[in-house]
C-alpha cells in the first residue's frame, strides 16, 4: 500500500514561535508548471506590529551579547543550513529553480552565513576609531546597532537574498522583522526552522510572508522601527518610503547591490550608529609623565 | 551647607571690551557666486542686526531661485572643470590655505561673530573661530588620503553639495560643511542663516584671497525660502542641513523622490546625569557649561539635568550659587559669560517656554542680574520639580533654560534619559569607571561626554541617533557623507 504524504503547513515566525497569521488570510503562489506552492500566510499589519514587539524585546539581549558569541551563532546558522541543504534545494526547485541553480543558491547562502559570522567581532575593530583630539581627553567612536530593523527580502532570491539582507543587520547586533519573497516564500518559512534551532534567541529575526505592497506602508510608518532595509523596490516605492520615513526619521537603507551576492562589511555599517565618547585625562604628572 | 548662597562681590570685574572697530563690516553684501560678488536678481536686500542692541550692522542680498540656480550652475561647472580635474593633493593645499588665512584674521572673525550673533567674545575667540580654522586644517590633509579611510573602496566625490546652516555657530557650521566637502572633491553652494550671515560672507573674502577656483564655493544669503531653493535644486547631489528637527523632516520629505544624498544634524534634548559619587564641584561646572554655553543656543545643550536624589540638595545649592556669579551682558566684554539671545523671535520662543514651565507646575529660579536696557536678553534659568511630561522636559527650547529631574537608581536614570525622540548627546558625571561606561553605553546618543560636556574637535565625529538626524560630521566618519563608496 502506498503511504500518504504529510503536507506541511507553512507558518510565519514571530518571537521564536510559529503562528499562522492572526488575520486568517492566505495566498497561493504558483511554483514550477503552475503548481500551487501551498496556503501561505498573508501577514497583516497586526502580525507586523506583533513582530516589532518581539524584535524590540529581543534587542537588548542581542545587542549586548558578546560579538564573539554572535559570531558563533551565525556560524551555527550556516551549520544547520548545511544539514538541511537538500530540503532547501527541493523547495527552490518547487519554486521554479533548476537543480543546478538550486544547489548553487543554497551553497551561496551557507557561505554567506560563514562570511558574516566572521565579521561579527571584526567590523568594530576595522571601522571604529580613537580620535586624536587637541584637548586632554580620551575620545573614541564605536559602532552601535541602530535598533529594530524592518527589511524586505529580494523577490528573486528566496534564501541567499533573504540571508544577505538579514545577516548584516543581526551581525551588527540589531533585531529585525523581514518580509520574505512574495512569490517564493517556501525557503523563508523553512529558514525560520533553521534559525529556531541555531541558538539564535527568539525575536532577533522575525519572518513574515505576505504582500509587499500591503505591508510596506506599515513597515515604514511604524514608530518603533529604527531602520528600513530593502534592495529591489521600485523608484516610486523608494520615494514613498523616504517621504514617509520622517515620522521618526527612520534610517532608509536601499542597497544598490544584490544582497544575495554582496560580501562586504559595508552593509553591516548601514544599520549602525556611530557613538563618540569623551572622557578627560588628567595631566597632573609634571613634565608629561613617562616620557 | 550654609544658608546663604551669596558670594560677596566686593571686587566686581571692570569692563574689558573688545574693540569693535577692528572688524571691517561693509554696508552691504552681495552673493558670492562663481568667484564674484553678485547682486541679487531681485535687487532686494535685508538687514542684519546686532542682537545686543538691535542696531543694524549691514544688509545682505536676499536670494531667490534664480540666484540659487546661478550658484548651482557655477558649482557644477567648477566640479566638471577646474576642481574635478585637480589632483587631490593640490585640492588639499587650497583647503590648508583657507585654514591659514582664517587663523591670520581670527580676531576680526571673532568680533564679527559676536556682533552679528550675540555670543560672548570669549566664546567666539576661544572656540568658534579656532575650531572653524581647525576643521579646514584637519580636513585638508584627508584630500589625498581618502583611499585609506574606507578599506577596499575607491571613494568618489558626489558632485554639488547644497548646504544650509543655522544661526547658533555661523562660522563654525560653515566650516563643518565646507571643509569636508572640498577635501572630498565636491563643490559647494552654502546658505547661511538669515540672522547671522556676516562671517560666512567674510569667509567668502578669504576664499577669494586663497585663489580657490571660481565656483568651487558659492554663498547665497536669504531666509528659509532661499534654503529650500538650495535643497530642492535638481542639480544638487548632496544636501547637508543643520537646524531644527521639523525643518529637517521637511527636507527629507522634499528630496525623497530624488537620488540626493542627505545628512541631517537636528535638534536635541540632552540628558546630563549626575550620580551621587560624582565630583560635585566639577559636575556643577559641567552643568553650567552644558546649558549656558552660547546662551543655550546649542543643539547638544545639556538641557535636562538628572540628579541622583541623595545629592540633589547639594547640587542645587551649588548650582544656584554658581549661577549668581554668571555675567550676563555686553557680548563684546571679555568677562561676559552669557551674551545676547540671537533674535527677538528666539527670545519670544524662550519666554513662551518659561511661561509653560511655570504653568506646568515647575519651580523657576533665575539669579539677580542687571540686564542691559536694549537688546535681547534672558537670564540663566533653572526649573526644579519638573514632570517628565512637562513641555520644558520634552521640547527643545534652544535657550539658557535647564529642567531638573531626579532619580534613585541607574536603570531609572537610563530610562528617563532615553525617553525622548531626540538622541544627539548626553553627559554622565560619575567617579566610578565601571558605572560610567554602563551609562555611556546605554544612552541613545551620538555623542556622550563622561565627566565633561560640550567638547568639540575636528577629529571627533558629531551627529545624532533617532530624531536628532543622521550622518556624522567631523573625523574620518564625517567624510563618508560626501563620498560615493
Amino acid at each position: 500500500m502506498s503511504r500518504l504524504e504529510i503536507l506541511k503547513t507553512y507558518k510565519i515566525y514571530i518571537g521564536g514561535k510559529f503562528p499562522r497569521t492572526e488575520s486568517g488570510r492566505y495566498y497561493v503562489p504558483e511554483g514550477k508548471g503552475g503548481k500551487p506552492l501551498g496556503n501561505i500566510c498573508q501577514s497583516s499589519r497586526k502580525d507586523f506590529r506583533n513582530a516589532v514587539v518581539a524584535a524590540r524585546s529581543a534587542l537588548g539581549g542581542w545587542a549586548t551579547r558578546a560579538a564573539f558569541n554572535r559570531s558563533q551563532i551565525l556560524y551555527r546558522i550556516g551549520e544547520m543550513l548545511e544539514g538541511r541543504s537538500a530540503q532547501f534545494e527541493a523547495e527552490l526547485q518547487q519554486q521554479g529553480s533548476s537543480a543546478s541553480a538550486a544547489t548553487k543558491e543554497v551553497q551561496a547562502a551557507i557561505d554567506l552565513c560563514i562570511y558574516y559570522a566572521g565579521w561579527c567581532d571584526k567590523y568594530q575593530q576595522v571601522f571604529s576609531s580613537v580620535n586624536p583630539v587637541s584637548s586632554s581627553h580620551f575620545n573614541f567612536s564605536i559602532y552601535e546597532p541602530v535598533g529594530v530593523v524592518a527589511a524586505i527580502a529580494p523577490e528573486k532570491s528566496s534564501v541567499a537574498g533573504l540571508l544577505g539582507t538579514v545577516l548584516p543587520t543581526i551581525a551588527g547586533g540589531n533585531s529585525c522583522v523581514v518580509l520574505a519573497s512574495e512569490s517564493k516564500p517556501l525557503c523563508a518559512v523553512t529558514l525560520a526552522e533553521v534559525l529556531a534551532t541555531s541558538d539564535l534567541p527568539g525575536g532577533v529575526v522575525n519572518l513574515l510572508t505576505g504582500n509587499r505592497e500591503e505591508l510596506l506602508p506599515w513597515m515604514i510608518g511604524h514608530m518603533d522601527v529604527n531602520s528600513f532595509v530593502a534592495s529591489d523596490l521600485t523608484d516610486e516605492q523608494v520615494a514613498n518610503a523616504k517621504a514617509a520615513s520622517i515620522s521618526n526619521l527612520k534610517r532608509i537603507v536601499i542597497s544598490k547591490n544584490d544582497p544575495a551576492k554582496e560580501e562586504s562589511p559595508y552593509p553591516i555599517l548601514a544599520t549602525q550608529e556611530v557613538k563618540t565618547t569623551w572622557h578627560p585625562i588628567e595631566s597632573s604628572i609634571a613634565g608629561g609623565g613617562k616620557y | 551647607m550654609p544658608k546663604s548662597r551669596k558670594i560677596t562681590n566686593d571686587w566686581p570685574y571692570a569692563p574689558a571690551p573688545e574693540a569693535a572697530k577692528i572688524a571691517k563690516v561693509a554696508k552691504r553684501y552681495d552673493h558670492f557666486i562663481n568667484g564674484k560678488w553678485t547682486a541679487p536678481k531681485s535687487g532686494e536686500y535685508f538687514k542684519t542686526t546686532n542682537p545686543a542692541n538691535n542696531r543694524k550692522l549691514s544688509e545682505v542680498a536676499d536670494g531667490n531661485e534664480a540666484d540659487v540656480d546661478a550658484a548651482v550652475k557655477a558649482a557644477r561647472a567648477a566640479y566638471e572643470g577646474s576642481w574635478g580635474k585637480m589632483s587631490a593633493r593640490e585640492r588639499g593645499k587650497y583647503v590648508y590655505r583657507i585654514a591659514r588665512l582664517m587663523q591670520e584674521r581670527a580676531r576680526e572673525f571673532a568680533i564679527i561673530e559676536t556682533l552679528d550673533g550675540g555670543k560672548s567674545i570669549r566664546e567666539s575667540r576661544d572656540i568658534d573661530v579656532p575650531l572653524a580654522a581647525n576643521h579646514f586644517f584637519y580636513n585638508a590633509g584627508w584630500a589625498d588620503k581618502l583611499d585609506y579611510a574606507f578599506p577596499n573602496r575607491k571613494p568618489k566625490a558626489l558632485g554639488v553639495a547644497g548646504q544650509v546652516i543655522p544661526w547658533n555657530f555661523p562660522l563654525l557650521m560653515a566650516a563643518w560643511k565646507i571643509a569636508p566637502a572640498l577635501a572630498t572633491g565636491n563643490t559647494v553652494v552654502l546658505k547661511p542663516a538669515e540672522t547671522t550671515p556676516l562671517t560666512a560672507l567674510k569667509l567668502a573674502e578669504i576664499i577669494e584671497d586663497s585663489g580657490l577656483p571660481d565656483g568651487v564655493v558659492n554663498i547665497v544669503t536669504g531666509a528659509g525660502e532661499t534654503g529650500a531653493a538650495v535643497v530642492n535644486h535638481p542639480d544638487v547631489n548632496k544636501v547637508a542641513f543643520t537646524g531644527s528637527t521639523a525643518v529637517g523632516k521637511l527636507i527629507q520629505k522634499s528630496v525623497a523622490g530624488s537620488d540626493k544624498r542627505v545628512t541631517l544634524e537636528l535638534g536635541g534634548k540632552a540628558a546630563n546625569i549626575i550620580l551621587e559619587d560624582a565630583a560635585i564641584d566639577q559636575a556643577v561646572e559641567g552643568i553650567v557649561n552644558g546649558i549656558y554655553f552660547n546662551q543655550g543656543h546649542v543643539c547638544c545643550a545639556g538641557s535636562r539635568l538628572f540628579v541622583q536624589e541623595s545629592v540633589f540638595d547639594e547640587v542645587m545649592w551649588k548650582l544656584k550659587r554658581r549661577m549668581e556669579t554668571l555675567i550676563v551682558g555686553d557680548p563684546l566684554d571679555k568677562n561676559t559669560d552669557i551674551g545676547a539671545i540671537n533674535s527677538r523671535e528666539q527670545l519670544k520662543t524662550i519666554q513662551k517656554h518659561l511661561k509653560a514651565g511655570v504653568e506646568d507646575g515647575a519651580e523657576m529660579f533665575q539669579p539677580k542680574c542687571d540686564l542691559p536696557s536694549s537688546g535681547n536678553w534672558c537670564p540663566p534659568t533653572v526649573f526644579t520639580n519638573v514632570a517628565q511630561s512637562s513641555r520644558i522636559a520634552q521640547e527643545e527650547i534652544f535657550g539658557p533654560v535647564l529642567a531638573v529631574q531626579t532619580f534613585r537608581t541607574v536603570p531609572e536614570a537610563i530610562e528617563k534619559a532615553n525617553n525622548t525622540p531626540y538622541g544627539l548627546s548626553a553627559g554622565v558625571w560619575c567617579d566610578k569607571g565601571a558605572r560610567l561606561f554602563q551609562l555611556t553605553g546605554a544612552l541613545d546618543a551620538g555623542v556622550v561626554w563622561g565627566n565633561t560636556y560640550n567638547q568639540f574637535d575636528p577629529t571627533s565625529p558629531f551627529g545624532g541617533f533617532k530624531e536628532s538626524g543622521f550622518g556624522r560630521e567631523g573625523g574620518l566618519h564625517g567624510l563618508a557623507a560626501y563620498l560615493e563608496l
